[in-house]
């Protein structure tokens, strides 16, 4: 056995590859490369989405470190998201409270087409939602629901500007909603490709377009060039309804719908829209009174094709495509034909010159169909299976996934010329390059995103974590550096750089700026008040004590609201607050902020709560006591702390 | 096998381990005994130096202050901030979980003060009186909260009227 190990470590010291499942990894000093030294920072931002936890993942690059996980449409016992008062109102939809989604594509907002890091936006896939998150603070502020909608996929990417984000319908359904046979599909399903205006102060639909009932899968805006244009692929151009995996898979060519938004917005305002009913909530979060409110819509502005000239073409575009990817110079339009081996690549230049001169195959509803011939730029021969979504570098080469060869490879934007091929361990899916889809990528690093872990790391039982590979794409050749786990599945993934964003964020919310309804600023303003059975207690919380900590005169049946200001203001001093036998998650409250926890006590007794999060030496004394008594008691209201 | 040989056995490999890793990097300086620094004990072990409170100024931005007459448009500004800010943990009529005010500026200069307010974490750390204070407030901190200079010299002008 000692002979063993000696050998192994001989070949490990000679930094000899470790096998066929290493890739490139021996080949240089990969460990320096994704070492970043205990207080040091990384590079990078990189915003994976959960996909099915419904969240957002934030990590560092190189260092695949997790940074934080930002609850979005699921409920977060760890936050209290979506258990407080205050977020509540977040995850409310026309259907009622939903507190899960499938979170698919995150998309950093742009100014002049480069990531701005002001906000990072995500798309919620099953009850189509978008959300957007604040990252001077990384949390959500927004969440829109998006009606006539099913599947909401190729959505949230945004705009040059960021004037709008976008959502195109994957599962095209009734428009307006109605009960119909499945089986009338071609007759009375639609699609919806919605633009998202989008606001400092908030988001809400511009308007619809109204589109055959084909699958919108995903979408990405042009740029320089191209700004005022948005791409969608389609798939499903059979108008199939069942075994889809088959039937949907019959033509030879699909479409991308390329829209012109500008010409949408002069429709708009000649009044070409009509009103459809629609009902949808809009979901705010006020950093001021740290709360949510839900505001409900019931109409959509809604463009039709064979109304508006000019809106909105088909470019047809061979075998499915999946991701449709902008170059950095707006020319270059990729379809990913996921059930080929080539990518088919349009050109901006030329579907203008066919628009021009009125060159159409055939116009369905309203929407004339261009030639194939007449916008093609080129087509990228692989060799490669499956290919699903193509990022950019800096320097003028394209990065395609191919799920089925399960690699990435690299080509050169207008020669179409295979350059370099990596595999990936398992079937890549997403790929993401910082800044690889807008006008000013930052190359250096390549995040591939993989659909199965199996035996990459440590087992954990039948379900693992998917795994993520980082490459190194500064030289000719991709280099794997590093392997790490992620949460959930994430399907696509945003770069930037570090201090594009780490300028911004906030450390605390400033005590006299909050103006919640039922914040205290001080421990001389503590109270409680009972209006019938609904008693609010007015806490404050400071290392590390709770004011009051002593109440009695609760009782059984009570709808008890503690509203609990954390007094604190300096970084990183949270305090958490729980109730024995509370159905409900904490409350974790950051320095400045009011937050709300709602108890329905059920039994006579003395019950503790406590401070969760550690916070000095004496947090552990950081606790209390309500008594709580029988229903119809007299017990006296009243509250203390520091008395004897 | 014997324990004792079996031990024999994993001692050489260790050795051989050792010399493997060390030859590995092809900078095997720095073996040398170094001894880690122990943890620093929470409260202060050593007595507290020997000066002068008054003459102590903190550690931390402020250097140097004037005292004038008292400003009593400042003294109101420092009382609305100190009772926005501070009272959840300092009383004026008794010790809470800090000492009072009261009467401080016979006790401290007044540059300490508006150190100890404006950089609680790095004097708690290091001046000895801050550190005996956490001692006495069986280690719960001064929190920072946050104020500026202008606001940290209104409270400190209030301070001067709690006698």
């Amino acid at each position: 056995m000692a002979t063993l190990l000696l050998v192994f470590l001989v070949s490990a010291c000679n930094q000899q590859s470790g096998g066929d499942k290493a890739g490139a990894l021996g080949s240089g000093d990969a460990a320096s490369k994704v070492y970043v030294a205990p207080g040091e920072y990384d590079e990078f931002y990189a915003f994976l989405s959960g996909g099915f936890s419904g969240q957002m993942s934030v990590y560092g690059l190189p260092s695949g470190r997790l940074l934080k996980i930002i609850p979005v449409f699921a409920q977060d016992a760890e936050k209290g998201w979506g258990y407080n008062e205050e977020t509540k109102p977040m995850l409310n939809t026309s259907y009622g409270f939903v507190p899960w989604d499938d979170a698919h594509h995150p998309e950093l907002s742009q100014t002049n087409g480069v990531p701005d890091g002001r906000w990072v936006f995500i798309n919620g896939n099953n009850t189509p939602r978008i959300a957007r998150i604040d990252l001077t603070t990384f949390e959500t502020t927004d969440i829109i629901e998006i009606p006539n909608s099913g599947g909401n996929h190729s959505s949230p990417f945004t705009t040059e500007n960021t004037e709008y984000v976008v959502a195109g319908t994957r599962f095209s359904v009734p428009f307006p909603q109605k009960d119909v046979a499945i089986s009338s599909y071609k007759e009375n399903f639609k699609g919806a490709l919605s633009f998202i205006k989008v606001e400092e102060e908030g988001l809400d639909i511009a308007f619809q377009i109204l589109v055959p009932g084909y699958d919108y899968d995903l979408a990405h805006s042009g740029k320089g060039k191209s700004h005022g244009w948005t791409f969608f692929t389609t798939y499903n151009t059979e108008e199939s309804h069942t075994l889809k995996e088959v039937n949907a898979s019959q033509n030879d060519k699909d479409f991308i719908a390329a829209v012109n938004w500008k010409k949408a917005e002069e429709y708009l305002s000649q009044g070409k829209a009509k009103d459809f009913p629609a009902e949808y909530l809009v979901n705010r979060y006020d950093e001021s009174t740290h709360t949510a409110t839900s505001t409900k819509h019931e109409t959509v502005k809604v463009l039709i094709p064979s109304e508006c000239p000019g809106l909105i073409y088909y470019l047809p575009t061979p075998k499915s495509p999946h991701g449709v990817d902008v170059d950095p110079t707006g020319e270059y339009i990729v379809g990913n034909g996921k059930l080929s081996a080539d990518l088919t690549i349009h050109s901006f230049d030329k579907m203008m010159a066919a628009i021009e001169s009125q060159s159409f195959d055939d116009e369905i509803d309203g929407i004339p169909v261009l030639k194939f011939e007449d916008v093609l730029a080129g087509t990228v021969q692989s060799g490669g299976l499956g290919p699903l979504h193509t990022e950019f570098d800096a320097n003028g080469n394209a990065y395609t996934t191919f799920f089925i060869s399960s690699e990435v490879v690299k080509w050169k934007v207008g020669t179409w010329e295979v350059l370099d091929r990596a595999p990936c361990y398992y079937s890549v899916g997403h790929l993401m390059i910082p800044g690889g889809d807008s006008k000013k990528p930052w190359g250096k690093y390549l995040v591939a995103m993989n659909k199965i872990t199996k035996d990459r790391y440590l087992p954990t039982g039948p379900e693992m974590n998917h795994s993520a590979q980082l490459f190194d794409i500064s030289g000719d050749k991709m280099q794997l550096i590093l392997d790490f786990p992620t949460v959930g599945e994430p399907h696509y993934a945003q770069g930037i750089a570090a201090d594009v964003v780490m300028q911004n964020s906030k450390k605390i919310y400033p005590l006299n700026e909050n103006n919640h309804a039922h914040a205290i600023k001080n421990e001389s303003e503590v109270k409680i008040v009972r209006e019938g059975d609904v008693v609010r207690i007015y806490m404050t919380s400071i290392r590390s004590h709770f004011a009051p900590d002593n109440i009695e005169g609760i009782k059984v049946g009570d709808k008890v609201y503690i509203h609990l200001t954390n007094l604190e203001q300096d970084w990183d001093t949270p305090h958490g607050l729980s109730v024995l036998g509370a159905r409900n998650a904490e409350l974790l409250v950051m320095p400045g902020q009011t937050e709300t926890l709602y108890w329905e006590p059920q039994r006579p007794g003395v019950y503790p709560f406590y401070c969760t999060d550690f916070c000095s030496a004496l947090h552990q004394e950081m606790q209390g006591y309500i008594r709580v008594s029988a229903k119809g008691s007299n017990t006296e209201l009243k509250w203390s702390v520091g008395e004897d | 096998m014997t324990r004792t040989m079996k031990n024999q056995q994993w001692s050489l490999l260790v050795l051989l381990l050792a010399i493997l890793i060390s030859s590995c990097g092809g900078n095997s300086s720095s073996q040398t005994g170094e001894t880690t620094t122990p943890p620093k004990p929470m409260v202060a072990e050593e007595e507290p130096e020997e000066t002068d409170p008054m003459k102590n100024k903190g550690i931390g931005p402020i250097s140097s202050v004037e005292l004038g007459e008292i400003d009593e448009a400042m003294v109101a500004e420092g009382k609305k901030i100190y009772e926005q800010m501070c009272t959840a943990c300092h009383k004026i009529d008794k010790k809470y979980i800090g000492p009072s005010p009261k009467g401080i500026l016979s006790r401290r200069s007044p540059e300490w003060i508006m150190n100890m307010i404006l950089n609680p974490v790095e004097m708690i750390e290091k001046d000895p009186i801050a550190r005996q204070l956490l001692a006495e407030a069986n280690g719960a901190p001064m929190a920072n909260q946050g104020l500026t200079e202008e606001q940290a010299r209104q409270i400190l002008e209030y301070f001067r009227t709690l006698e």
